[in-house]
């Protein structure tokens, strides 16, 4: 018997290692993930154990001096927006279950998946090795702003710490791209029998239309790179404007624009962040509909609304540039399109709340972190249209309010999606692991959430408000140093600022329930039933949950697998509830009568 | 001492691609060609939405479209920092707004190498349309010798010779301009000049061990589906890159 998972229990560490199979490197992906995010998670905890306690020595490093600081954020924001949450979501996840959802065997190029994942972990190791290098890692941001990365001797950790940035951000580049290539063409070509385009789930639709985004963005941030890279090399000057004095030197010869950099930079950044949250809007809409034991509220509208803030968010980079010296008009238009962005985000929360609407649902763990989710979404959404306005970015920009927008709505939401998607998927996650069936512990999974989303509100709420009082983002310290009356103003905020490092702490210890749950549940899980969660996608079908499944001995069979409706089809008879999986097909549900 | 228990396994497990119509006793032809009986359990051409012999070549173009066009967002981006840093300029110490862009030259040399790489294109093409012959294509099926490699081989060298000259001449483009001073770093036209024909060459060198990759596969590749889709990608890699370099060429040339 031919196991279809035979890469995945062979016993060769090798074979298991360097495998094609996607499911395992869908696992890489998250291990890749969960080893990122714990990183960016402690030098979070740094920033704000040194904002409220800016004596405190650093175990093994000793004081934060204020360039330290600057390259914790670096890292932090590099390593979260890009090996977070670019790579679980779409990578880990899109590897692990896409295929499966769309009843195919393989995604479209299996050895250039396994090289963009090999790719993606060298920019991870280029990144972590930055701050060990002489001067220490970058500090200009996970933006890269101009000239301060232009200009080697702008500060310490911008010589070598800013090139490896560089190599590190443009492995990553060509790893995405190499990565949506592979989802793309996967999506278009290796649909089974019957799957047509309006019976895909919304998840699939969330990770074409994120990678069609990564496409897109990841290759203008690989030109900009270059340009980046040239400038810092080759003597040119397209971001260095004229007689710039960095640090007593003046740079004579460029004719460059630091706002440039900006277009470019942004041009990409703004469509990663709806690569990073898309994802898991296609999951909330799917778990918030299976757990409520309904279809999708507009499920045709939900494709649109996916589709039109894809689009959307490609035409509203400027709104990142209104206090840096873009055109007026410009920043008219960019802030239009910007609330326009409401119009389908609104839509879909409507369909979100809808879809549960006197349900009854089943408040299981993923449908709380889906719940979450909307909850963060909404939160974080509010303040969009807020700072979309270049009247009131001109003050908020700079703030904590900003950190505290960006956080809900991108990072908050983000992960909340993902753990959605960790709980509702253990079974897949562990089949993959060769042990079918396992889900976490639904009773230490409601401890996780409910710690989880207060703890995130009481870190980034207070943060709206100390943001209004002024604080601005990316300084080391506050309040010491001589008394002015900036100093006198925030200090007014150090104790939202203890508030919010308290609340820190209690956030990331949560998580320690989450890696307890995983780690017992793979060692000691029992398995559960198949399908646990009554679904009717793909992914659930017995021959990709069952690694023990027999290979169909010829093509006829492999056939079995056709698609004959859209998914989230519950009937609610007077017996009770039941579900009809996509691949059902009709005659065994309801037999015709004779 | 623990029991080894050791599969017993009656037959080696043959390798095949469920989803590439292979169901172990061989694929089916790599052509469009109706073979196959009439009959309902032999024909080979019946519909099944995205299964058949075609479908692994369809897939490895998608894979190389949806790559040429994330490379053409990558030089819209060079080319729009072209335009914005062309047309910017700067304060001087008068308190004057002075613009100092001053176009680079394009040597004569390009509009020869352009030829070339056009010819480049057609020979590329004829490589590709003769590995689609489908009377060949059976003959090779069926084992009668290998017609279809016999006759792209040559028009593929044709394409690397080509492509070495253009790069040759691109080269002989750089030194002319350094022998007259302008280098990458003289000026904000030279930066552009040596940006966008460095970054196509690049491109164009990749493409190089591409087709060279191609030639190989033809000779190691047994499957001639396998074949097919490497000369084919590397086809329209190769076209991309031509029909870029036109664009590319007519902005340096033109628009300065």
């Amino acid at each position: 018997m031919t196991l279809p998972n035979q890469q995945v229990l062979s016993p060769k560490l090798y074979t298991r290692l360097f495998t094609t199979d996607h499911r395992i490197i869908g696992l890489q992906y998250l291990a890749l993930a969960l080893f990122s995010v714990t990183i960016g998670t402690l030098l979070s905890l740094v920033m704000r154990i040194h904002l409220v306690w800016p004596t405190w020595p650093l175990p093994l490093h000793g004081l934060i001096l204020p360039e330290d600081y600057l390259a914790v954020v670096t890292l932090h924001g590099t390593i979260m927006l890009f090996f977070v949450l670019t790579t679980a979501p779409q990578a880990g996840f899109g590897n692990l279950i896409l295929p499966s959802q769309l009843g195919a065997r393989h995604m479209a190029f299996p050895v250039l998946n396994a090289l963009s994942f090999w790719t993606t972990a060298a920019a991870l190791i280029t990144l972590l090795s930055s701050p060990l290098v002489p001067n220490g890692a970058a500090i200009s941001g996970w933006t890269a702003y101009p000239p301060l990365s232009a200009v080697a001797a702008a500060g310490p950790g911008q010589g070598l710490g800013m090139d490896l940035w560089l190599v590190s951000i443009s492995l990553f580049a060509l790893a995405s791209t190499a990565s949506s290539i592979n989802i793309l063409t996967t999506i278009i070509r290796n649909r089974c029998p019957g799957l047509t385009w309006d019976r895909l789930p919304l998840t699939v639709w969330g990770w074409f239309t994120a990678a069609l985004l990564s496409l897109i963005a990841f290759s203008v941030l690989l030109a900009a790179l270059l340009l980046l890279f040239c400038d810092r090399h080759c003597g040119t000057g397209f971001f260095v404007p004229t007689g710039d004095l960095v640090n007593g030197v003046l740079h004579r010869g460029a004719n460059g624009s630091p706002l440039l950099w900006l277009h470019l930079f942004w041009f990409f950044g703004h469509p990663e962040v709806y690569i990073a949250i898309l994802p898991g809007m296609g999951l909330t809409s799917m778990l918030l509909a299976n757990f409520s034991r309904r279809r999708p509220f507009a499920y045709r509208t939900m494709i649109y609304t996916t589709l039109l803030i894809g689009l959307l968010g490609l035409l509203v980079w400027g709104h990142h540039m209104f206090v840096s010296g873009l055109n007026p008009f410009a920043s008219s238009a960019f802030s239009v399109s910007s609330i326009a962005i409401a119009i389908p985000a609104t839509a879909k929360v409507l369909s979100w709340l809808a879809t549960i609407w006197r349900a009854k649902p089943q408040y299981t763990t993923a449908m709380l972190f889906s719940l979450g989710f909307v909850s963060l979404f909404i939160a974080g959404g509010l303040t969009g249209p807020i700072l979309a306005q270049p009247i009131l970015d001109q003050y908020l920009n700079n703030t904590l309010f900003v950190v505290a927008h960006f956080h809900l709505i991108m990072a908050m939401a983000g992960v909340f999606g993902l753990f959605a998607a960790t709980y509702y998927w253990f079974p897949q996650i562990s089949a993959a692991l060769g042990k079918p069936n396992l889900i976490l512990s639904e009773s230490l999974g409601r401890w996780h959430f409910w710690i989880t989303i207060l703890a995130a509100y009481a870190v980034f709420l207070p943060m709206h408000l100390s943001g209004l009082a002024g604080e601005p983002r990316h300084y080391a310290q506050l309040t010491t140093g001589s008394l002015t009356p900036t100093t006198a103003l925030l200090a007014r905020t150090i104790p939202a600022n203890l508030h919010t490092t308290y609340s820190a702490f209690v956030l990331a210890a949560a998580q320690l329930l989450f890696f307890y749950n995983l780690v017992r549940t793979l060692l000691r899980g029992t398995p559960a039933p198949e399908n646990p969660w009554q679904s009717t996608t793909l992914e659930w079908h017995p021959q990709f949950t069952n690694p023990f499944f027999p290979l169909p001995a010829s093509d006829e069979e492999t056939e079995k697998i056709i698609v004959y409706r859209d998914p989230c089809h519950y009937h609610a008879p007077p017996s009770g509830t039941i579900f009809i999986p996509q691949w059902m097909p009709d005659a065994s549900i309801d037999p015709k009568p004779e | 001492m623990p029991a080894t228990v050791t599969p017993n396994r009656v037959e080696p497990d043959r390798r095949h691609h469920l989803e590439d119509h292979d169901n172990g006793s061989g694929r089916r032809p790599p052509t469009d060609k109706r073979t196959g009986g009439g009959g309902d359990n032999d024909n080979w051409d019946r519909s099944r939405g995205n299964y058949g012999p075609r479908e692994r070549l369809r897939r490895a173009r998608m894979g190389v479209f949806f790559a040429i066009a994330s490379d053409l967002m990558f030089f819209v981006a060079i080319v729009s920092t072209f335009f914005v840093n062309q047309s910017t300029g700067h304060i001087n110490v008068y308190n004057q707004y002075v613009n100092d862009w001053t176009p680079t030259a394009v040597p004569r040399i390009l509009w020869f190498n352009t030829l070339v790489l056009l010819i480049s294109s057609l020979t590329m093409e004829m490589a590709r349309r003769q590995m689609f012959r489908e009377h060949d294509a059976m003959d090779e099926w069926l084992g009668l010798g290998k017609p279809i490699t016999r006759r792209t081989i040559p028009w593929l060298i044709a394409t690397i010779i080509l492509g070495l000259a253009f790069l040759a001449g691109q080269w002989t483009a750089w030194r002319q301009l350094a022998a007259q001073h302008v280098f990458f770093r003289t000026n904000q036209s030279s930066h552009f000049f040596y940006l966008i024909t460095g970054v196509h060459a690049v491109h164009l060198f990749l493409g190089i061990a591409i087709l060279i990759a191609a030639f190989t596969g033809l000779y190691l590749s047994r499957q001639l589906e396998t074949r097919q889709i490497i000369v084919d990608s590397a086809s329209w890699y190769w076209h991309a890159m031509g029909l870029l370099w036109i664009f590319l060429f007519a902005l340096l040339a033109f628009c300065q």
